[in-house]
């Protein structure tokens, strides 16, 4: 592949990139919906196997809703650069010449707004389900809001890795869900800390920590990946 | 030749450089890594006979956890080649991604298994240590838990390198899959060492005095020895088979069927 001189500006290209798969997204609106629905359907599950005792839901809860939001942030990934690589869209913008870890931001930033939003968006009703103690909620929003990219960009990389795969989805989670364990662990321990009315300010710090340290490394693995997968 | 040319040729006359350079050559590294072997096998089944017949003969049952502490004999080393294997891994891997040598690949991703093998019997030595000591097979420990998160790594990368039917390809991708894990695996190790602190603290360590008996460490320290030259000679057997594998129709593999060794 040769690579073009670059059309437009960077930022030109970040944008339009962002607002055509904005556009593209809501253009296919039931398959919008499915993460969210998925996220309603496996927090719902919790209450029907585990027994609706308040306080047992209650204390479960963070976890619940994080791991019902890792599930349904890894089901939705897969989308992530799959059209793009069918149709070979994405070679297109291999030869662009624009930077391959600029057109993988725009891309992680759309996933975000698609997948990750919603799931912020949802947690107030997931939180009466699981009957969270009101005032944890906006510790639990918080975390979500700073937890949920980390996952997208984490993601990005093993998606950039299994787009070549047919049924890359089945290893797509083996891959990434050991790389989410430290979010998994610090998100639900600030919750947990605020419900016990403990300090959980430091844990948002290490949150915000990951999320610069995920977003400056994670879009130049992304690329890394995504040009083996596409050698 | 031109005069730019002839400086490029000259780093080339430095010995270790020229041997390197050599070494990237499958049938050199083929017949050299041969050589090895052996003497790596039999290094490590002498000095694992003596650690044995030291842990299970000589050294004393401990006062607290009676005969069931010699499983430490295995269970510790195994969990120190568990984490090395996998720098290892990482080294191979970023070396093959930066400079593409087709060996280096091979050796990251014949690492893997190993590395793998010995998360496993790490985690089946502890929790059969475990259920005397702790009542339990398993206990959501910090370092059982993390040598669990290693073995899913590692699981990753042999999935992906077995998934991609090309074999360079799904090489480097697997290589920039264990890259990124290898970042990731301090913080992992040490949010779930945060996570949960029930283990009982580390009683070997390299800087200070360590609270395990002399007559007990050394028997250890001769295992974990023992068990490197397992990992190397079992590294270069499955290097030297898979380099076999990809280049079946090559001269080299054909010259050295020909010889019969």
């Amino acid at each position: 592949m040769s690579v073009q001189k670059p059309q437009g500006s960077m930022s030109g290209a970040f944008f339009a990139l962002v607002r055509r798969d904005l556009l593209l997204a809501f253009r296919r609106r039931t398959e919008l919906l499915f993460p969210v629905i998925f996220l309603l359907v496996v927090v719902s599950l919790f209450p029907l196997g585990i027994g609706p005792s308040p306080q047992l839901l209650a204390r479960i809860a963070p976890g619940v809703i994080w791991i019902a939001a890792l599930l349904a942030t890894v089901i939705s990934l897969d989308a992530l650069f799959r059209s793009d690589y069918e149709d070979g869209t994405l070679e297109q913008f291999v030869i662009s010449g624009h930077p391959l870890t600029l057109i993988a931001l725009a891309k992680i930033l759309t996933h975000w707004l698609v997948a990750g939003l919603p799931i912020v968006l949802m947690s107030p009703l997931l939180a009466v389900w699981m009957n969270l103690p009101s005032g944890t909620l906006g510790v639990m929003v918080l975390t979500l809001i700073l937890g949920t990219p980390i996952l997208s960009l984490i993601g990005s990389i093993g998606v950039g890795l299994t787009i070549s795969l047919k049924r890359g989805g089945q290893l797509l989670s083996l891959l990434v869900f050991p790389l989410y364990v430290p979010i998994l662990i610090i998100a639900t321990a600030a919750v947990m800390a605020s419900a016990d009315a403990l300090p959980y300010t430091q844990f948002l710090g290490l949150l915000a920590a990951g999320l610069i340290t995920s977003l400056t490394l994670a879009p130049f693995a992304a690329a890394a990946a995504l040009k083996i997968s596409l050698s | 030749m031109t005069e730019e040319n002839k400086s490029k040729q000259k780093p080339r006359k430095n010995p270790l450089v020229l041997f390197i350079h050599k070494l990237g050559s499958p049938a050199y590294f083929y017949r050299f890594s041969g050589k090895f072997i052996p003497w790596f096998w039999a290094i490590f089944l002498v000095l694992t006979a003596i650690a044995m017949y030291q842990a299970f003969f000589v050294v004393p049952a401990d006062y607290q956890q009676g005969q069931s502490f010699r499983i430490l004999y295995l269970h510790v080393p195994a969990a120190w080649m568990s984490l090395l294997a996998y720098s290892f891994m990482a080294i191979f891997a970023f070396i093959a991604l930066v400079w593409r040598i087709r060996i280096v690949e091979i050796l990251a991703m014949c690492s893997a298994p190993v590395g793998a093998a010995f998360t496993v019997v790490t985690l089946a030595a502890g929790s059969l240590w475990g259920r005397p000591t702790w009542g339990t097979y398993w206990v959501w420990d910090a370092r059982l838990t993390s040598e669990l998160v290693l073995l899913f790594l590692y699981l990753g990368v042999i999935g992906l390198y077995n998934s991609i039917d090309e074999p360079r390809k799904a090489a480097r991708a697997a290589c920039l899959l264990a890259l990124v894990g290898a970042v990731n695996l301090p913080i992992i190790h040490y949010s779930v060492k945060w996570w949960n602190t029930l283990h009982q603290g580390s009683s070997i360590s390299l800087m200070g005095g360590s609270s395990i008996d002399g007559s007990m460490l050394w028997p250890l320290l001769i295992m974990s020895i023992a068990v490197k030259f397992y990992y190397g000679a079992n590294l270069l057997t499955r290097s030297r088979v898979k380099l076999l594998e990809q280049d079946m129709r090559k001269a080299w593999v054909k010259d050295i069927v020909r010889e019969g060794k």
